[in-house]
């Protein structure tokens, strides 16, 4: 088991936005095939997490190191990590209008695709590929002309991400609390599409605030963020248990 | 964020790709002009009496009129008298009868922009006529649209060939004395397109201008008349180039389209004249009245895509004199370095039933300012007249300016107007979430322009369409917010 690959590695990371300190020396190890999820009560620092390893420009890293497949993450531009195979599902995807769906994903698709030395997809080829994975989704038919989220109902966005998630195939994939504002449905959907990607050679990190999407999308490990650092870290059944105990046992104990 | 602003910094530079000179002997005027210079340059067109006695009346009407200031554009005052107010490539005693008799030098030009003549008589889809500075060089197509009674020609040839319908029309839109720099233009106007459709016909393929200015402190003057006769269809498009100077060159067309009843004209133009440095030096002052007139259930729609010059001037109208006409106006205007446009249309309601759309996009970038102006006017006599004009602004960084200056006068009660307007600024969230699937910076920017101009660039002809984007995407290298 301890062979797998590590996919990433998280040291000593501190990290805020506008001189606030918001991730206080944050540690976690991430190996291929593992399905990690990050929880913790409000301001911990769960979405700073996500945008630090997305490279979003106002966040500053100001202390510690982030090894991405053997390389250092902070070397890297917001769109090379992405080309090599970072993918953030965002909590609030932004709409692009009048850029439609079918473009925008066949744009950045075909950058990581020439990126990684493989062909460009035509234009047919792209929808034959999009059209078998919009089923998986349940997307309707004229979700590909339509402007990229403008428009859109929350589980639409949400759906349109993990749509992305699937087509992008990304080596490590960070859902950033993919299941707020889903109904049971497009939970359960969504969950499927992020299931899918479950894969020997890839990994996950799920952030989420509730319990009910592990249900759906079983983690191997489960952490506690609070106040920046990772408190607390278990099985599957840490999750149970923080639902049943709410988080202020451990945040107290811990000061 | 500092991040951010160095690459806006570090961005803010593009490359004008069209900025060679061709090296082909002129002919040109004294720099200066007076009344000897417009008798000089209308015995070098050998023009008929009535023509020279027109250009005299608009100088002197000219010489009593003042630089308009009302736009939102800040320039140095223009030397009119060290302007060049004829320049002709030189080429033997007569004009080129074919495009082999064209100088190669110069169809190399219109290679080097794209617009191989050859080709395209060969492809046969675009017939074109190329006014390279003051004279029209070949007119492609010639002959199979003569088969229709289509004219299509050089101006000047249709002084020769058609005076009739040139006496006609001539001024008929636009009149001498309508303002400063149309006034200026009919005193001087060296060449420009004539276009004239019969009745019933449809014109089988696109018609298109090519207009380049090449000699250094010349100025172009092309004069465009369109005329579609009663039931008649054309489309028409007109591009633009200029080599890059260090001086500002003055660029004061007409364009004059008459729907008479019936009768359709879609007028579509990519303007992408020199636009000068990144500080601001140089560029084309593209000072332009276009204007059209509708008689009975007639249209005219006017697109354009102005990317170029240091300053654009441009307010493409339309008079909906007959009843049930309509007028539309597609227009998406980018300034980026230093460049400003005050641009817009007038939409002047006459007859009844008559319509208008107006479409603004505008853009900034870097330290360009982007105005429109536009006034919708509806008479008494405009019963039941409708129109809706959208504007909006997209700005992309923090160092430049969009502005909206809408006129509307309403003299009857029976009309609708209605005016909307927007102004967003393109967010670093839209880029992040393009930069986070792998998509640059600058490709973002391209992709989100392209998005918000869309509406706009779906009433250009296909090829046109692929330009545009292009050169869009060329004007904003580097302007990155």
């Amino acid at each position: 088991m301890n062979n797998r690959q590590t996919i990433l590695e998280i040291k000593n990371l501190h990290a805020g936005i506008e001189g606030k300190k918001i991730l206080k020396g944050l540690n976690l190890t991430i190996k291929a095939g593992e399905v990690h999820a990050i929880m913790g009560p409000n301001g911990s620092g769960k979405s700073t997490l996500s945008a630090v390893l997305a490279g979003k420009p106002e966040y500053e890293v100001t202390e510690g190191e982030v090894i991405y497949m053997g390389k250092n993450l902070f070397e890297m531009t917001p769109e090379e990590r992405a080309k090599e195979g970072i993918f953030l599902a965002f909590q609030y995807p932004v709409e692009i209008p009048g850029v439609n769906c079918a473009y925008f994903l066949k744009s950045a698709l075909n950058e990581v695709r020439k990126y990684r030395g493989m062909s460009e997809l035509d234009a047919i080829e792209f929808l034959n590929l999009a059209k078998e994975k919009m089923k998986l989704l349940e997307l309707p038919e004229d979700f590909l002309k339509r402007s990229v989220n403008e428009g859109f109902s929350g589980g639409e966005k949400k759906k349109n991400e993990i749509f992305q998630m699937i087509i992008l195939e990304p080596t490590l994939a960070i859902l950033d609390e993919t299941d707020s504002g889903l109904d049971i449905d497009a939970l359960r959907i969504v969950s499927d599409g992020i299931n899918q990607m479950r894969k020997p050679d890839k990994a996950q990190l799920v952030i989420t605030h509730y319990q009910r999407l592990l249900n759906y999308i079983v983690p191997d490990f489960v952490h506690v963020l609070a106040n920046g650092q990772i408190i607390k870290s278990g099985g599957k059944e840490l999750a149970l248990e923080l639902e049943e105990r709410g988080y202020d046992w451990l945040t107290n104990g811990k000061g | 964020m500092s991040d951010q602003n160095d690459i806006i910094e570090s961005l803010v530079k593009k490359e004008y790709r069209y900025g060679f000179y061709t090296d082909v002997e002129t002919e040109t005027v004294p720099p200066g002009l007076n009344e000897d210079i417009i008798r000089l340059i209308s015995h070098k067109k050998q023009e008929p009496e009535w023509l020279l006695e027109w250009r005299l009346k608009s100088y002197r009407q000219w010489i009593t009129m003042k630089i308009p200031t009302w736009a939102k554009v800040k320039y140095q005052p223009i030397d009119f008298q060290s302007i060049v107010y004829y320049a002709a490539p030189k080429s033997r005693k007569e004009g080129p009868k074919s495009l082999d008799e064209v100088d190669p030098k110069l169809l190399e030009t219109y290679e080097k922009l794209g617009i191989p003549l050859k080709e395209q008589e060969r492809l046969a889809g675009v017939a074109v006529d190329a006014v390279f500075d003051s004279v029209s060089v070949a007119t492609t197509f010639k002959e199979k649209l003569a088969e229709k009674g289509i004219i299509f020609c050089a101006f000047s040839e249709a002084v020769q060939k058609h005076p009739e319908l040139v006496k006609k029309y001539l001024g008929s839109v636009v009149p001498y004395a309508d303002n400063f720099y149309a006034a200026l233009n009919s005193a001087v106007f060296s060449d420009g397109s004539f276009c004239y459709i019969p009745k019933g016909v449809r014109c089988p393929m696109e018609l298109s201008t090519y207009f380049r200015i090449n000699a250094s402190s010349t100025g172009q003057f092309e004069r465009t008349l369109i005329i579609a006769d009663e039931g008649a269809y054309v489309s028409y498009l007109e591009g633009c180039t200029a080599p890059m100077r260090d001086e500002n060159q003055l660029h004061a067309a007409v364009v004059e389209l008459v729907a008479l009843e019936n009768a359709e004209i879609k007028y579509s133009t990519v303007q992408n004249w020199y636009p000068g440095d990144e500080l601001g030096r140089g560029g084309i002052y593209n000072f332009v009245t276009k204007r059209g007139i509708c008689k009975k259930n007639s249209k005219i729609s006017w697109t354009q895509v102005e990317t170029g010059s240091a300053i654009t001037w441009k307010y493409p109208s339309v008079i909906l004199q007959g009843d049930n006409s309509i007028g539309e106006f597609y227009s998406v205007a980018v300034t980026n370095n230093y460049q400003q446009a005050d641009t817009g249309t007038k939409m002047i309601h006459i007859g009844k039933n008559t319509r208008s759309t107006i479409v603004s996009k505008g853009i900034s970038a870097g330290h360009g300012q982007n105005s429109y102006r536009g006034l919708v006017k509806v008479a008494k006599s405009a019963i039941n007249a409708r129109n809706f004009s959208q504007c909006d602004s997209l700005l992309i960084g923090n160092k430049c300016g969009a502005h909206t200056f809408p006129y509307i006068e309403v003299k009857t009660p029976t009309a609708n107007v209605e005016h909307e307007a927007t102004t967003s600024k393109i967010g670093e969230d839209q880029i992040f979430y393009c930069n986070q699937r792998g998509v640059s910076t600058q490709d973002a920017i391209n992709m989100i322009v392209n998005g918000f101009c869309k509406e706009v660039f779906r009433e250009l002809p296909m090829e046109f369409a692929v330009e545009a984007q292009k050169l869009l995407g060329v004007s904003l290298e580097g302007s990155v917010g």
